[in-house]
């Protein structure tokens, strides 16, 4: 049997205000409310290298349209942005430009692999191919795919947004 | 020159040559690469250079075939010459004089292969970056042999 919890809300002064009165305090969790904000407003970097870039912009537009997760608006500006999406294949002649990119990016920030080739160099291995940016930078959430589909590319943005939401959010950390 | 006549005469001038898959294809020296290209160009019209190449023969002396493609954009009809040079001193004229495309792709085969163009002004890196030791596409350079600009992240 369902129970009515009675509503109520304490004003400033101290007083109770009725069920209807408008909230004055709401609480909650530091690292909650912060991920919270923080995995709805992510402003994608996109590294775009690669054939993949073509799956990143039917992933970015109409049908698809990541805007729906609020990681739409690509920022190109490391310092602007916190997901770095790396689409495509990084050779070792383009590895100091993904390093410098990932360096410039504030606190905080997130790293995505965009495709097999970010993710492992895909099937090259020769020596050109960087075998998988996790060999220079730290990746976050690795997306398959030759290219991805648009929907595995939504799932990685929503695996991302999960895991920002129950990370801890310090307000100083080591890095920063 | 139309191109139904000219692979003939093509054939009539160099009679080394052959016409193979409706490409006249030539063998021959380095030291003649200059003459027979002008040649090429101001008697036949073949007034495009495509493609500098290479391919490594391992075990074979000479070791490298350089490979030169030609169009004729009014014949519409392709020449190939190829040009043995030898591991030791792997030299061959440059054509930057006769086309100035030769210049990049020249410089790409110098990455590629280690051919040396005399002439050439400038065989910077253009594909490779400054440092990279060997020649990649040499068969004796190890296919997953990897020259990292940044030092990889330790896993732990």
């Amino acid at each position: 049997m369902a129970t009515t919890i009675p509503i109520e809300a304490v004003g400033a002064d101290g007083a109770r205000r009725a069920p209807h009165a408008s909230f004055e305090y709401l609480s909650t969790k530091k690292d909650e409310l912060v991920g919270w904000a923080r995995k709805f407003s992510l402003f994608p970097y996109p590294f775009v290298t690669a054939c993949c870039a073509m799956e990143f912009m039917a992933v970015s537009s109409t049908p698809y349209d990541t805007d729906r997760f609020g990681a739409a608006l690509p920022r190109f500006s490391p310092r602007q942005s916190d997901l770095l999406m790396v689409v495509g294949t990084v050779t070792h002649k383009q590895a100091p430009i993904l390093l410098k990119v990932y360096e410039q990016m504030c606190e905080p920030k997130w790293v995505m692999a965009f495709g097999a080739c970010a993710t492992s160099g895909g099937f090259y291995q020769n020596y050109a191919t960087l075998l998988g940016i996790d060999r220079i930078i730290p990746v976050d959430v690795y997306v398959p795919g030759c290219p991805p589909r648009p929907e595995t590319v939504i799932d990685g943005i929503m695996q991302l947004q999960d895991r920002i939401a129950r990370q801890r959010h310090p307000i100083v950390n080591e890095r920063f | 020159m139309s191109a139904p006549a000219i692979l003939p005469s093509l054939s009539v001038s160099f009679p080394q040559g052959a016409v193979s898959h409706g490409t006249f294809a030539l063998d021959i020296a380095p030291g003649d690469l200059v003459a027979v290209v002008d040649r090429l160009k101001a008697q036949f019209g073949f007034d495009m250079l495509l493609d500098v190449t290479a391919v490594d023969w391992p075990g074979r002396t000479p070791r490298f075939d350089v490979v030169y493609h030609f169009y004729s954009t009014t014949a519409h009809v392709r020449v190939r010459l190829k040009a043995r040079v030898a591991e030791a001193d792997p030299r061959i004229d440059s054509l930057v004089a006769s086309y100035g495309s030769a210049g990049f792709l020249e410089r790409e085969c110098h990455d590629m292969y280690g051919i040396v163009f005399p002439g050439n002004p400038d065989l910077r890196p253009i594909l490779l970056y400054e440092g990279f030791v060997g020649h990649p596409l040499r068969k004796d350079y190890a296919k997953d042999h990897e020259q990292p600009l940044v030092p990889y992240r330790s896993r732990d």
